[in-house]
């Protein structure tokens, strides 16, 4: 709302005070993330920023933390521990999940708001209950421990993601379209293939990357269900901040807000662009 | 209608002679089953990767199956001896005990049974195994009760027998009570000592914490909600940037910031330190308190307040509290008796939320909680990792699904799962 010219003193002062506050409060939300970026070329190994830093003297600043992530073998080894869980879990989640979005979003599904439940679960249930059932239930069934086992939690946990966004999308859906092209001769796996996966593209992919996010940040569940041999990089960082805190952690969170910030990006060009497509948007 | 016309008498017909009535239902039948076939993959996925382990815990928390499987002659014979006759079991019942002890010395499970008998009776581990490594080397053929007591006097114990009896069943309510700061003791159920009772503190704690944590995200989050949902459209998008980006960045991430920032020798100490707030030797203790639980995960989860606020916001038509003013409202007055109530259910949605989530929270607390920030969800995970106390870390456990659980109901009842929104 823009302040109208007819508005009193207090009114104006009122409008500037609340724009400030926001503003306050943008930066309490941004501040953290923004500040770890510059700390972690601290050529020292302090927490804080140096005098150097301060009169920014490029002795002050160096990569010897990120260094220190690329050629420790501890960081290395969950980094690789990360890159080969993580996929592997979206992978599953995307399928399994796209498939039953399609269902549920048919007009007749029996049970709807019970099967709703149940795949939603895991985004609301505390992931240490879902951590703790999945540590005690995988080590009676030999999971606990192995590669498979986290990849088969975090596809779990990344399920309700790309339910949600996959059967929203798919409201925006025509259905008469999938009726056209079984009209025109095309079996139901092709109809599938050719057009109703191009159109929910979009909320497919922003449902796989949010499942990747969820299987990527998740730390909860992999100590539990894990084992040493799979430790991620999230899993490393909580070790790390832990016992003995190095600045190297500080490089690797700003490597991964980098990520986070591209992976948003994507999303937000997916978002955009189906809203578009649907002439939901200003333009 | 032809056909009805042509047939009276008889139902409608479908193009291929067959009830219309019967044709529809089958087709409706036909098509409730392929949307039933593309859910079940992930359906049964979903049990068995999720459903069942919580299951197997909500089992695991009334399990105990250990007493009856590793003293089974014993508690059969224990099942004769009257636990109201103030005497101490006889002869047969220390025999049965001898012969059970025999195996489970040589399986080497006794000492578990100790362990899982120390939960609810001190001493009793240390009995097992006194026991233990003198087993082999008792009387077979002199009477057994006496060689016991020679042993250990608490064999003699009537309150310690009571006690296994009381838990030689399959299944016990002990790990609840003990999660409730009760006990089975031996007039019934009693309160723990004083100096024993955590778990109802840390519940409460847990509860105040993170009431103060959604409150706290409600304050701060509205504005923000308000300021995106009045902006024209392409400036609120910017902001909406702002907002997004802490809540695609990592948990962890933004754990460390805070726990770097927070630090005594952290920078926002600096900073106050250099603007005069806070006298160098007197530095705010920020972190490892319920401080710093409360400001991490507020930052944490506000995101998760602002989304469902904003998204119900963008609904309400400001034109009203224009209206308002036109008719003689103050600003105050057109807020609250028309804005506000408007955006009711946002505040619900997003406090329901942030308060599903912090009440579960176990990362932030365990790294920035010290010992008085930390909740229920850390207990938990100390029982299971180092305590080894897996009853007692699932019956926690249950409690907490069983709160969230209601609060998920609350959820669905307000918001409905399907209006979930991400982002």
């Amino acid at each position: 709302m823009a302040l109208p010219t007819y508005a009193s003193t207090g009114q104006t002062v009122w409008y500037y005070a609340f724009r400030v506050i926001c503003g306050l409060i943008f930066f309490f939300l941004i501040f953290p993330i923004l500040t770890i970026i510059p700390l972690s070329f601290n050529a020292l190994p302090y927490f804080t920023f140096t005098p150097e830093m301060l009169r920014l003297d490029p002795a002050g600043y160096s990569l010897e933390h990120y260094k220190d992530f690329f050629n420790n073998p501890d960081w290395q080894g969950a980094l690789w521990n990360s890159v080969r869980i993580a996929p592997v879990a979206t992978l599953l989640s995307v399928a399994f999940g796209t498939l039953a979005a399609i269902g549920l979003s048919q007009s007749h599904v029996p049970f709807r708001g019970a099967i709703m439940a149940i795949l939603i679960s895991p985004m609301i249930v505390p992931l240490i209950i879902s951590a703790a059932g999945m540590y005690f239930f995988y080590s009676r069934i030999g999971l606990q421990g192995t590669y498979w086992g986290v990849v088969l939690a975090h596809a779990a946990l990344g399920i309700p993601f790309v339910i949600i966004t996959v059967t929203a999308t798919m409201v925006g859906f025509d259905k008469s379209l999938t009726r056209a092209s079984a009209n025109l001769g095309a079996n139901p796996v092709r109809t599938f293939f050719k057009v109703q996966m191009p159109l929910i593209l979009p909320g497919v992919i922003s449902g796989g990357l949010f499942a990747f996010i969820t299987s990527f940040d998740e730390v909860v569940v992999v100590i539990f269900v894990g084992s040493a041999g799979q430790k991620t990089l999230p899993w490393q960082m909580f070790t790390g901040l832990r016992e003995q805190i190095s600045p190297t952690i500080l490089a690797v969170a700003t490597i991964l807000v980098v990520i986070s910030i591209c992976l948003l990006t994507v999303v937000e060009l997916l978002r955009r662009r189906s809203e578009r497509l649907r002439g939901m948007s200003p333009g | 209608m032809t056909d009805a016309t042509a047939n009276p008498e008889g139902p409608i017909l479908s193009a291929d002679g067959v009830p219309l009535k019967r044709s529809l239902s089958r087709a409706l039948r036909r098509q409730k089953l392929r949307a039933l076939a593309l859910i079940a993959p992930l359906l049964i996925f979903v049990i068995l990767t999720f459903i069942a382990p919580i299951a197997d815990m909500l089992f695991r928390s009334v399990e105990n199956s250990i007493v009856p499987e590793t003293i089974p002659a014993t508690a059969a014979a224990l099942g004769e001896w009257d636990e109201t006759s103030g005497q101490a079991p006889g002869e047969p019942v220390f025999r049965a005990l001898y012969e059970d002890l025999k195996v489970a010395v040589e399986e080497k499970t006794h000492t578990r049974l100790g362990s899982r008998l120390n939960y609810e009776m001190t001493g009793a581990s240390s009995l097992f195994r006194k026991t233990g490594r003198r087993v082999d080397r008792m009387d077979e053929s002199a009477p057994l009760k006496e060689q016991f007591l020679d042993i250990d006097k608490g064999w003699g114990d009537i309150e310690f027998w009571q006690g296994v009896k009381r838990f030689s069943g399959d299944y016990t309510a002990g790990y609840f009570l003990g999660a409730a700061d009760l006990k089975d003791g031996p007039d019934g159920i009693e309160s723990k000592p004083e100096s024993q009772q955590i778990y109802m503190l840390l519940f409460q704690r847990t509860l105040i914490l993170s009431v103060t944590i959604t409150v706290a995200c409600l304050l701060v989050g509205y504005p923000i909600a308000f300021l995106l949902a009045t902006l024209p459209l392409r400036t609120s998008n910017m902001l909406l940037i702002l907002v997004l980006l802490p809540f695609w960045t990592s948990l962890l991430v933004r754990t460390s910031a805070w726990k770097v920032l927070l630090q005594q020798q952290g920078v926002i100490n600096d900073i106050l330190v250099y603007i005069g707030l806070v006298a160098d030797n007197a530095r705010l203790e920020l972190i490892n308190n319920a401080t710093g639980t409360i400001i991490a995960m507020t930052h944490i989860l506000l995101p998760f307040m602002i989304l469902p606020l904003f998204s119900v916001m963008k609904t309400i038509p400001i034109t009203y509290v224009r209206a308002a003013k036109s008719l003689g409202a103050t600003d105050w007055t057109a807020f609250w008796r028309v804005y506000f109530p408007q955006s009711v259910p946002g505040i619900g949605a997003g406090a329901i939320l942030c308060f599903i989530l912090s009440i579960g929270y176990y990362i932030t607390p365990e790294l920035v909680g010290g010992t008085t920030g930390t909740f229920i969800s850390n207990r938990i995970a100390y029982h299971i990792s180092s305590s080894l106390n897996w009853g007692l870390a699932a019956a926690l456990g249950c409690i907490l699904l069983a709160v969230v659980l209601v609060l998920y109901w609350l959820y669905d009842r307000i918001v409905g799962i399907d209006n979930v929104k991400l982002g």
